[in-house]
């Protein structure tokens, strides 16, 4: 487990080795699955591992570079999925129990991509059930412990995805993001993590949450990792009405350009909620992005702080709406029942736990006669004010800046007695799912404990190219000791 | 609410839900009393427009594979208990 591997040289490097024969993908992927063996005794980042699977398909990439063929630019890449995206022949769980022996009969868009860009998937990762949380501990499967404190969350709801890359089963991974579920776990686990803008990236193949919000991206050690496998999934899909009929972007080219003269502004709203470790980081990128030069001011955005209510009924009523179709019916699983109504109550109050009922209660209430203007029409109103209020920022900055979390890493228990207190993890997030736009969690600090802190990149739809610049030179200006990966789980950290 | 949601649940789980439902609902109640009166709503981040496509037979998914997938099938059909009190 040598940090100079092939495995943590980075994308770039692994897919240049293998195209070119100077190394092979079947031992890449050995190397790969004997790391998953040897951390997922205490992590849990998987809920399936694919290691059959990962080897043919490492063994396919080989056999195409002997007949002098590109196996494509991620080749003999191991990656990871989140459990929510579906993979044919593979079961695909969503971490609940209503779909836990479900086998997809097609792969999702992403996955498919992936298969044909040359990477080895080793695995489906652990998430809070139907991506509801923000910290694994909602899987009906047992939670993801955090590599850089096993005592701790890894966030979530992409949390098994963050924590795999951090712990260096593989150097790239894929989450979904509805209010933040790539972000917040990139920051709790010193990793980056990529929310492209809203339409990028199909959702054919995404087991829906909420439809308006959800959106796929990337983890990675690196932000050139990170842009790289967002390239590769990005782009229109005929399958998905609401991707963007737009060519994909093509970013790592410009990863480089630097800062200078680009208009920053630094989101004051959150830094009096938000611990002080991950105000300080957010201040402290600000000066070093000042420093390579850029243009840095503070801008007052009040609307910010509207998203967080709003998004909590928005979310939860399009997730009432979207979960309606685990009803026993085509898939997942069947309580019997005297008749076909009794049947679906019971399969969902035995398939569903505790988060997603709740939600589904909330969606199914803002969006009952009565309450539906009250609730939901307020919330879309409230969406229109943090849209207005992103693009009147726009008009005077480039990109903006912000904490991605309200605090590091949380100890597991210590946000579970109270919904509210789990659902604010998510304050810093939430509105670039409001308006669609994209956004990025770079590690940036280690507060007190070791503990990596994140801080984010907002950038106008479309607008990745910039945002991944001004990440990179983040990057560069951040300690080396505050991002990923973490080989060997840490059992504690120390002050 | 439980029984439009297609909920099966108990006493105690429904007692639970209604004290964390109340929480919430005074923690977004900020929303309900935000000032909108000239504020169109928004649905959707993107300007939606129909798509559409040439209606021409493709290939779909495999009828048994996805049937294999079903707690109950027959004869190509998903099969479910009575509805509306039919015989079953």
């Amino acid at each position: 487990m040598s940090a100079s591997s092939l495995l943590d040289r980075g994308v770039a490097a692994i897919a240049s080795a293998i195209r070119t024969g100077e190394a092979r993908a079947a031992d890449l992927v050995e190397e790969a699955l004997a790391r998953v063996d040897a951390g997922e005794r205490e992590l849990h980042c998987f809920q399936t591992v694919t290691a059959d699977e990962a080897r043919r398909a490492a063994e396919a990439v080989d056999a195409a570079v002997g007949r002098g063929e590109d196996p494509g630019p991620l080749a003999g890449v191991p990656i990871a999925l989140k459990d929510n995206m579906c993979t044919r022949g593979t079961v695909t769980t969503c971490s609940s129990k209503i779909l836990e022996n479900w086998i997809p009969p097609y792969d999702g868009t992403v996955v498919a991509r992936l298969r044909s860009a040359g990477a080895l998937i080793v695995g489906k990762t652990n998430l809070d059930e139907f991506a509801m949380g923000s910290s694994t501990e909602n899987s009906a499967f047992g939670p993801t412990r955090n590599p850089w404190d096993t005592s701790r969350v890894p966030g979530g709801s992409s949390g098994g995805s963050s924590a795999a890359v951090a712990a260096g089963y593989v150097p790239v991974s894929f989450g979904s993001d509805t209010g933040g579920s790539i972000r917040q776990p990139a920051s709790l686990c010193g990793v980056v993590g990529i929310k492209p803008t809203y339409g990028r990236v199909s959702r054919y193949g995404l087991i829906a949450f909420a439809s308006s919000l959800d959106q796929i991206g990337s983890f990675g050690v690196t932000v050139a990792d990170a842009t790289t496998a967002f390239e590769a999934i990005a782009g229109h899909d005929p399958h998905d009405s609401t991707s963007i009929n737009l060519p994909a972007p093509s970013l790592a080219a410009t990863l480089g350009e630097g800062v200078d003269g680009l208009r920053v502004g630094l989101i004051e709203d959150f830094l009096d909620q938000v611990a002080p470790a991950c105000a300080a980081a957010s201040s402290a990128a600000a000066e070093a992005l000042e420093s390579s030069g850029a243009k840095c001011e503070s801008v007052s955005i009040p609307e910010m702080l509207l998203g967080l209510p709003a998004y909590y009924i928005i979310a939860p009523a399009e997730a009432s709406s979207n979960l309606a179709r685990y009803d026993g019916v085509r898939y997942g699983l069947r309580v019997d029942g005297p008749d076909a109504e009794a049947m679906n109550g019971r399969t969902r109050a035995a398939g569903f736990g505790p988060e997603v009922r709740r939600r589904i209660m909330i969606g199914t209430y803002a969006l009952s006669a009565g309450y539906y203007d009250a609730y939901y029409g307020q919330a879309q109103k409230a969406r229109t004010l943090t849209i207005r209020a992103f693009d009147s920022a726009y008009e005077r900055f480039d990109v903006l800046l912000a904490p991605t979390t309200p605090s590091p890493a949380f100890k597991f228990g210590e946000k579970t007695k109270n919904p509210i207190d789990m659902y604010l993890s998510d304050l810093c997030t939430i509105p670039s799912n409001l308006s669609g736009h994209p956004a990025v969690s770079v590690p940036f600090a280690l507060d007190e404990n070791g503990l990596p802190v994140g801080v984010q990149v907002l950038a106008p739809a479309l607008g990745e190219s910039v945002m991944l610049r001004v990440a990179a030179v983040l990057e560069a200006a951040a300690p080396g000791d505050c991002r990923g990966p973490v080989l060997g789980p840490r059992s504690s950290t120390h002050a | 609410m439980a029984r439009l949601a297609r909920l099966d649940l108990t006493d105690d789980e429904l007692a639970a839900l209604k004290d964390e439902l109340s929480d919430l609902l005074d923690h977004v109640d900020r929303i309900r009393r935000l000032e909108t009166h000239d504020v169109p709503p928004t649905a959707h981040p993107l300007p939606l427009t129909n798509v559409f496509r040439p209606d021409e037979v493709a290939e779909s998914l495999e009828r048994d594979e996805v049937l294999a997938a079903a707690p109950a099938s027959e004869n190509g059909r998903f099969l479910v208990p009575p509805v509306l009190g039919e015989a079953p």
